[in-house]
């Protein structure tokens, strides 16, 4: 590491001793960025704030909730309506939810576009699997806790799942109620897991970047860097582009928070928890509707659950199905046009998730469902048999060409 | 590292040699020792989540039926879960019993799931994913075999609680129940 050198005898009596200002130099100021990132790597770091948000609000929260199945009806809506700012710091978090969703999804579709997951970012993008996964679970969690109709039979539902494994399933769900249904013993462990997931998740997020900073960003020519001129330092162009990024981001996150706090939610969760009573229409939180639709497109119930789990597995497993040696779906014919029917496709099995199963939505979510394993699975041959286009020879010659290309109009 | 190891090397005697299979000995069996320690720590925290004595601690629930006219069906609770009562009609009866077996996904006779065929008494959880069925209310839909219909994924249920349709693997579990005369029963 480089040493900073700086006349603050105090810095450098603190540097000399743990060198935290020589490591933010290094990896927050001058640490070397390609020229050429687009806002799609803007979502990174817009991730890794809204995940601070998450947290903070969720600890001042926990303040003032009640984790037991007989109060926490009441405890959320005395936070909305008795606590002070109350309703501000539940709509921050429960809207955050949605937006930390929104981000990491486009995240994601980044790295699919741009081949991020490549050699050599294949375990960066594992981590990143990791952290998704850590979400879903902690996002899952959390929204039991208000205890509403949704909470509570959404939790139901779930949980069931571990049903589905053979012979030790049934014990498998017991233990994780600790009873024999969702219950009061169900409530108060969730919120231990809701309060420690998200320290865990960070922790992983840290690891997730100290695999970044080992081989650096991507770029959206997916070619490698070749010489000092085809980078910029990190501080001052990434971190104004971030903020600026941070700034449009904030506007529609407020624009839900203030207008409509309640978009993304379910009304069934305004009615507190009834285990008698089924709701005639039971939907998961949007971002978990893909995975949904394709737990029910399957007739069988450990059928259902083992292709949603292959869902999830196989993005681990991403790197090694595709095989071409080009990163980016710009100079891949083939690869662009499955990636984008792939986009679209999800959305499509999202609005399938929350139709009925039956009828002409059924044989949807079967087509639907197929897609999504084809994508992955054609990859070894789509990696074999397409015919990629000319790439770019450098970054710093691409960026001056556009460059010139300007100044002549 | 590598330096270490290398004085290492060069500095191996004889005598060395000849204990690395005794250390070998020794380092498999203090680490399998180790885990398994471990293991058996890890056990009470393991199990500590487990539901606990009072939660396990059986009930059993009592019921008068006189009131339940035919047609009619009741819901009461059961160590947390609901459990269906439904007093069925002839046409019910004849129905479930009508049906041939090698139909049925869970192959049961209706004989088999009651004690009096006027009484049909199930835990109403659907065996999907847990969801409750409908069906209990006179307007409620009650799937294509009328019985129960389970809104969560569409599982239909007969009018013995058997699974007929939809991705519930299971009939409806008939609790442990007797009656202890001719209008009521004990669950459990
Ligand atoms: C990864 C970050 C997190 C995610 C994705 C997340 C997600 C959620 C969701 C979806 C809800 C339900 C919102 C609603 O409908 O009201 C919720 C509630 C809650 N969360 Fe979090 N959360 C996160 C971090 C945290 C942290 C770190 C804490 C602090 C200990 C926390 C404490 C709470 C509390 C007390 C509630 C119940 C109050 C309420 O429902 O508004 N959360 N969370
Ligand atoms: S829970 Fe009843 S059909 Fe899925």
């Amino acid at each position: 590491m480089k040493r900073i050198q700086t006349n603050n005898r105090i810095l450098m009596w603190i540097d000399e001793r743990l060198p935290i200002f020589s490591y933010a130099e290094e990896n927050l100021a001058s640490y070397p960025t390609p020229k050429n990132l687009n806002y799609w790597w803007n979502y990174g770091s817009l991730a890794g704030i809204v995940l601070a948000i998450m947290i903070v609000t969720g600890i001042f929260l926990a303040m003032n909730y009640q984790p037991h199945a007989d109060v926490a009806f009441q405890s959320v809506e005395r936070i909305v309506r008795d606590v002070n700012y109350g309703w501000l710091l539940r709509n921050l978090h429960s809207n955050g939810a949605s937006m930390f969703f929104i981000v990491v999804y486009i995240h994601m579709f980044r790295g699919l576009y741009f081949g991020s997951y490549k050699a050599p970012r294949e375990l960066l993008w594992m981590v990143g699997i990791t952290i998704y996964v850590l979400m879903m679970a902690t996002a899952f969690m959390g929204y039991v806790l208000p205890w509403g109709q949704m909470s509570f039979w959404g939790a139901t539902v779930i949980t069931n799942l571990f049903t589905a494994i053979p012979v030790i399933g049934e014990y498998i769900v017991i233990w994780v109620w600790g009873g024999f249904s969702v219950d009061a013993p169900t409530i108060n462990r969730f919120f231990v897991w809701h309060y420690l997931l998200p320290m865990i998740l960070f922790m992983v997020v840290v690891i997730h970047l100290w695999a970044l900073h080992v081989n650096k960003s991507s770029n959206p020519l997916g070619i490698e860097v070749k010489s000092s001129a085809d980078m910029i330092p990190f501080h001052p162009f990434y971190t104004i582009k971030d903020m600026y990024g941070l700034g449009i981001f904030m506007i529609v996150y407020m624009y839900f928070v203030f207008f409509a706090p309640d978009f993304f939610g379910e009304p069934d969760n305004y009615i507190p928890a009834n285990p008698m009573v089924t709701p005639p229409h039971i939907v998961p939180e949007w971002y978990f509707l893909p995975f949904y639709a394709i737990l029910r497109a399957i007739p069988d119930k450990l059928g259902g659950v083992a292709a949603m789990g292959m869902a999830i597995v196989i993005l681990y497993v991403l790197p090694w199905l595709d095989t071409s040696k080009v990163r980016v779906a710009t100079y891949r014919p083939i690869y662009k046009q499955l990636f984008w029917i792939f986009v679209v496709n999800i959305i499509l099995l999202g609005w399938l998730g929350q139709k009925p199963a039956e009828g002409t939505y059924l044989i949807m979510s079967r087509l639907s469902t197929a897609y999504y394993f084809i994508f992955f699975l054609i990859l070894p041959l789509v990696g074999k048999f397409e015919k990629t286009k000319q790439l770019p020879v450098s970054i710093f010659e691409e960026v001056a060409k556009k460059h010139r290309a300007k100044e002549d109009k | 590292m590598s330096d270490t190891s290398d004085t290492a090397s060069t500095g191996t005697t004889a005598d060395e040699i000849e204990s690395a299979p005794r250390r070998d000995f020794l380092l498999i069996s203090t680490t399998t020792l180790g885990l398994a320690g471990v293991g058996m720590a890890a056990w009470p925290f393991i199990y500590s989540i487990n539901p606990a004595k009072d939660v396990l601690a059986l009930s059993s629930t009592e019921v008068d039926l006189s009131a339940i006219e035919e047609g009619q069906a009741i819901t009461v609770m059961w160590r947390g879960k609901p459990v269906f009562i439904r007093h069925r009609t002839e046409d019910d009866i004849a129905s479930a019993a009508s049906v041939d077996l090698s139909e049925l996904r869970d192959p049961e006779t209706d004989k088999e799931r009651v004690k009096k065929p006027k009484w049909l008494i199930a835990i109403g959880i659907c065996t999907h994913l847990g969801c409750i069925p409908s069906g209990q209310k006179l307007g409620d839909k009650k799937g294509d075999f009328g019985g129960w219909f389970c809104p969560c994924h569409g599982s239909h249920y007969d009018t013995s609680g058997r699974i007929r349709k939809g991705p519930a693997p299971f009939n409806l579990p008939v609790p442990e129940h007797a009656f202890t005369d001719e209008t009521s029963i004990l669950i459990g």
